[in-house]
């Protein structure tokens, strides 16, 4: 359970970069998520709430795009994709693939402003 | 990092940025004190119980036999008792209470340094806290990850934690003492271990007969051998069986 401290360096990240395009308020944070990287989005997203209290994340939607295993393998010499979760060879000649080319990953892709008029129409 | 009016009402900014960032900048700064230091460091990461704590005891007493300097940072959720245990037997030991928190992180290693002479100290071992999933995204400068697994808990292991295994330099297996009482078919389990990481180094230990600790203190230390410092001669038990 280390969502609290994804949480707040989400926070920090988006903040820092929230203040130097001189955005008051954030909409929605869009964050890539590896099915590999081990996070609960659940947790994450309860957390996240949590870490955005005071800050221009306060109110933010975090939206989870998922990202699939895929790995390198050394003897086809192409990207594959594993035939089943969690094994991790080649679906075609059956050789191990321990390098992992993306179901790792947990990115902060992009975010938005929220204006606070656009909330007022609502 | 730019913004975009994606529309009259709605400014977007592409930030493309790993979240672990903070931590890959404090492992790399402490990288670079370890290797201007000359210490090698092995982070070693596996479920609670695993033995973690016993082996350091057995690999630290190993390592003061052949002279070498060590130091032990363990990182728990709560209670300093692994550090009492390791201190008997290695005066440099310090515990890391992480207050519930599911891992070690780079600037918790920063700060367990505090005060402590880098200069005499050859070896930096890390025990992490008892957890499969998330040490293992945490870089703490390490330059050996170590993952570590006992014979109870199960062939499959390995294929259940891919993130950790495939991941690790070095993979130790604990408590082949009650390889027989468990019924664990070792064969399985290595396969299983070269099927999700081939490269791996694999050494087989027990903290209760000792087998396998010579080795391990030796394979931990082997950088220490490769990288002397002005002159210094220290003797490392005997090296690498296959190099
Ligand atoms: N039979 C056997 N028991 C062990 C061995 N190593 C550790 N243990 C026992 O396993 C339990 C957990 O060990 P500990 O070192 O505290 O594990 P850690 O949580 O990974 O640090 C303790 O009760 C140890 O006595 C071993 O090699 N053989
Ligand atoms: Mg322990
Ligand atoms: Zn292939």
């Amino acid at each position: 359970m280390h969502e609290l401290s994804l949480a707040r360096a989400i926070v920090s990240e988006v903040s820092e970069a929230a203040v130097n395009h001189e955005i008051a308020r954030v909409g929605v944070v869009e964050m890539k998520v590896g099915v590999l990287c081990g996070v609960i989005v659940d947790s994450l997203q309860f957390a996240f709430e949590f870490a955005a209290v005071g800050t221009p994340l306060e109110g933010a939607q975090l939206e989870f795009v998922s990202s699939e295993v895929t790995m390198w393998c050394e003897s086809c010499q192409v990207v594959v994709q594993p035939r089943e979760k969690l094994v991790f060879s080649c679906p075609n000649c059956h050789s191990p693939c321990p390098e992992l080319r993306s179901g790792r990953e947990l990115e902060i892709v992009r975010f938005t402003e929220r204006h606070e008029d656009a909330e007022v129409m609502q | 990092m730019n913004a975009v009016a994606a529309s009259s009402t709605e400014t977007v900014v592409e930030l493309g940025k790993r979240v672990l960032d903070y931590n890959d900048r404090a492992a790399a700064a402490l990288r670079e004190r370890f290797s201007a230091a000359g210490v090698r460091v092995a982070n070693l990461i596996s479920s609670p119980g695993t033995g973690k704590t016993e082996l350091v005891v057995k690999v630290c007493e190993e390592l003061a036999r052949s002279g070498v300097k060590t130091a032990v940072l363990v990182g728990d959720c709560a209670t300093d008792n692994d550090a009492r245990r390791i201190a008997q037997v290695c005066s440099m030991t310090r515990q890391i209470v992480t207050e519930g928190l599911c891992h070690l992180e780079a600037s918790m290693i920063d700060d367990g340094l505090d005060g402590w002479d880098l200069g005499d100290v050859d070896l930096l071992l890390i025990e992490n806290v008892g957890n499969l999933v998330c040490p293992s995204d945490f870089d703490l400068g390490e330059d050996l990850k170590v993952a570590l697994l006992s014979v109870t808990e199960g062939e499959d292991k390995p294929l259940k934690y891919p993130h950790l295994f495939s991941t690790a330099a070095l993979i130790v297996v604990t408590k082949m003492d009650l390889v027989e009482a468990c019924g664990m078919d070792i064969e399985t389990m290595e396969e299983n271990i070269v099927a999700i990481n081939p490269g791996a180094e694999v050494i087989e230990t027990s903290a209760r007969t000792g087998i396998g600790v010579e080795r391990l203190a030796s394979v931990l230390c082997n950088a220490i051998t490769a990288k002397p410092r002005d002159g210094e001669g220290i003797t490392i038990v005997s090296g690498r069986r296959d190099s």
